[in-house]
C-alpha cells in the first residue's frame, strides 16, 4: 500500500512538471493578461488574433503543409526502402540500415547543416524553391518510417506472397494485396513519426528555408526575442488549440484501437 | 527486365547516399580545406588551441551530462512505477507522459519560460538553472520511453527472487534491476546527452546567450563561414560515432527507434 502512494505522489509531481507551464498558459491564454501572474479579465483576444493576424496563419498553416507533404514523401520513400532493403542480400541490407541510422543519430544541427552545405553551397540550389527544405526535412523522418516499417515485415509471414504469386498473382499485386497490407500499421506509427518531427523540427529548417518562409518553430524562436505581446499571447493560444487538438485525437485513436481489440478478441 | 522486390529500395538508397551519405563527405570537404581549396589542419588546429573554443566544448558537455543525469533520475522510477504495474493503466499513464512531445518545443519551451519568469522575477537571476530546467522539461520524455520498453519486457520474478534470497533494496538496484534495464538506461541516455549538447534553442530561449557546441555551427553559418562550421560538424560527427558505438557495445535497444507513439 505504501509502495503505491508512493509511486503515485511520484507520478503526479512528473505530470506536474511537464503539464502545468502548458496548463497555467492555457488558463491565461482566455485572460487579458500578458503575464503570469497578472490577474485580469476574459477575452478571446489571443484567439481572434491567432486566427485573423495574416503573419499567423500563413505560418500555421505553412508549417502543418510543410509537415503532410515531407511526411507523406517520407512514408512512400521509406516503406519502399525498406522493403527493397528487407529482400536485398545481407550485405546490402546492413548498408541501408547503416545509412539509415545516420541521421536518427546525428545531431540534427548538422543535418541541417550539412544538407545546406551540400544543396545551397556546392550545388548552389535557390532556398526560395522550398527543395532543400523538403529535401532536409525527408532527410530527417524517411529514416524513422523505414524503422517503424522494417519489423513488419520481420514479423509477415513469408509464404504470404509466395502463396499470393502461386494463387495467380503478379509479383505486383502479390505486393500490393499482402506486402503493403502487412505492413500498413508500421506505415501509418512512421508518418505520425515523420508528422512529429516535422512539426518539431527548428535546425533543419532553419539552415534551410526560404527567407520569406517561417515555420512554427523559427517563427517563435525569433518572436520570443522580441516584444511584441500581441504575438506572444497569441501563441499561448497557439499551444492550447495544440494541445486540445493533440488530447482528443490521441482520445480518439485510444478508443478505436480498443473498439478494434474488443472485436478482434470476440471473434 | 522482371520486376523484383528488391528493386524497390533503390529510390531510397539513391536518397541515402545523395542526402545522407554525400552532405557529410561535403562537410569533411570543407573541414579540410581552407578558403582557396587547399588541404589544411589549420580549422582545426585553431579550434583546438583555442580555449575558448575548448571553454564551450566543456560548457557543452556539462549541460549535456547534468541534463542527462537529471532525465535519468526523474525517469527511471516514473517509467519502473508504470512498468511494474504499481500503478493501474500504466500504458496510458506512459501516454499521457509523452503527449507533450507532440507541441512543438519552442511552444514548450516558451510556457516554461513564462513560469520560470513568474517565480524567479527575472530570468537572468539563475541563467544556468533555468537552461537545465528548460533541457530536462523538453528531453524527459524520451527518457521515459525506451526505459519504460525495456523494463516492460524485464522479468519481474528476477527482482522478487532476489528479495527471497536475502537482498537489501540497495543490492537488488545495483546488482538486478540496473543490469536489467541497460539497453533501456543506453537508448534513453544517447537519445538525451547528443540533444542536450547541441541543441542551442533551449539556450537561447532560457538563458538569451549562445554558448554551446550546436551554436558554434550557427554562429558560423550566419557568418557564412562554411569551413569552421564543417569542422565543428566533423568534431560532433567524430562524438557521435563514439557514443553509437558505446551504445552499440552496451547493446541498446535500438529496435524501438521507429515506435514513438
Amino acid at each position: 500500500m505504501r509502495k503505491r502512494v508512493t509511486a503515485s505522489i511520484w507520478l503526479f509531481v512528473v505530470l506536474l512538471f511537464l503539464y502545468a507551464p502548458i496548463l497555467v498558459l492555457a488558463v491565461y491564454s482566455f485572460t487579458e493578461a500578458t503575464m503570469i501572474g497578472q490577474v485580469r479579465g476574459f477575452s478571446l483576444q489571443n484567439y481572434v488574433t491567432l486566427f485573423t493576424n495574416e503573419d499567423l496563419v500563413s505560418i500555421i498553416t505553412g508549417t502543418f503543409g510543410l509537415a503532410f507533404v515531407v511526411s507523406v514523401l517520407s512514408t512512400i520513400l521509406g516503406t519502399l526502402g525498406a522493403i527493397g532493403a528487407f529482400y536485398s542480400r545481407k550485405r546490402y541490407r546492413l548498408a541501408y540500415d547503416l545509412a539509415n541510422q545516420i541521421p536518427v543519430v546525428n545531431a540534427d544541427v548538422v543535418t541541417g547543416f550539412s544538407i545546406c552545405i551540400l544543396l545551397i553551397v556546392f550545388f548552389g540550389m535557390d532556398k526560395n524553391t522550398y527543395i532543400p527544405l523538403v529535401i532536409g526535412q525527408m532527410a530527417l523522418c524517411t529514416p524513422f518510417v523505414y524503422l517503424s516499417v522494417l519489423p513488419r515485415l520481420k514479423q509477415m509471414d513469408p509464404r504470404l506472397y509466395e502463396a499470393a504469386l502461386d494463387l495467380g498473382c503478379t509479383p505486383r499485386q502479390a505486393l500490393q494485396k499482402v506486402v503493403f497490407r502487412e505492413v500498413l500499421p508500421g506505415m501509418i506509427s512512421g508518418f505520425m513519426t515523420a508528422i512529429m518531427l516535422s512539426l518539431d523540427d527548428y535546425f533543419i529548417a532553419t539552415y534551410t528555408k526560404p527567407a520569406v518562409f517561417d515555420t512554427i518553430s523559427t517563427y517563435v524562436v525569433n518572436a520570443t526575442k522580441g516584444s511584441q505581446t500581441e504575438i506572444k499571447t497569441a501563441l499561448w493560444a497557439l499551444s492550447t488549440v495544440i494541445f486540445v487538438v493533440i488530447a482528443v485525437a490521441v482520445v480518439i485513436s485510444n478508443l478505436a484501437g480498443r473498439d478494434k481489440a474488443s472485436e478482434e478478441g470476440n471473434r | 527486365m522482371a520486376f523484383t522486390r528488391k528493386q524497390l529500395g533503390i529510390p531510397y538508397a539513391l536518397f541515402l547516399l545523395i542526402f545522407v551519405v554525400l552532405p557529410l563527405l561535403v562537410v569533411l570537404y570543407y573541414a579540410f580545406t581552407n578558403g582557396s581549396g587547399q588541404f589544411t589542419f589549420e580549422n582545426f588546429a585553431q579550434f583546438f588551441t583555442n580555449g575558448k573554443a575548448l571553454g564551450t566544448l566543456l560548457y557543452s558537455f556539462v549541460i549535456a551530462l547534468i541534463t542527462t543525469g537529471l532525465c535519468l533520475l526523474i525517469a527511471y522510477p516514473t517509467a519502473y512505477f508504470l512498468a511494474k504495474g504499481r500503478i493501474p493503466h500504466g500504458a496510458a499513464w506512459l501516454l499521457i507522459i509523452v503527449l507533450p512531445m507532440w507541441i512543438n518545443f519552442t511552444l514548450r519551451l516558451t510556457a516554461m519560460k513564462e513560469i520560470l519568469s513568474f517565480l524567479e522575477g527575472n530570468l537572468a537571476y539563475h541563467p544556468f538553472l533555468n537552461t537545465i530546467i528548460g533541457m530536462t522539461y523538453d528531453f524527459l520524455p524520451f527518457m521515459v520511453l525506451p526505459l519504460y520498453n525495456t523494463m516492460e519486457k524485464m522479468d519481474h520474478q528476477l527482482i522478487d527472487a532476489a528479495r527471497d534470497l536475502g537482498a537489501s533494496d540497495a543490492v537488488v538496484i545495483r546488482r538486478v534491476m540496473i543490469p536489467l534495464s541497460m539497453p533501456g538506461i543506453v537508448s534513453g541516455v544517447t537519445m538525451v546527452f547528443l540533444p542536450a549538447m547541441t541543441n542551442y534553442v533551449v539556450l537561447d530561449m532560457m538563458y538569451n546567450s549562445t554558448y554551446i557546441m550546436g551554436s558554434l555551427i550557427g554562429s558560423y553559418f550566419s557568418a557564412y563561414n562554411w569551413h569552421d562550421g564543417s569542422m565543428i560538424s566533423t568534431v560532433l560527427l567524430l562524438l557521435i560515432g563514439l557514443l553509437s558505438w558505446i551504445s552499440k557495445k552496451a547493446g541498446a535497444d535500438t529496435e524501438e527507434g521507429g515506435a514513438i507513439l
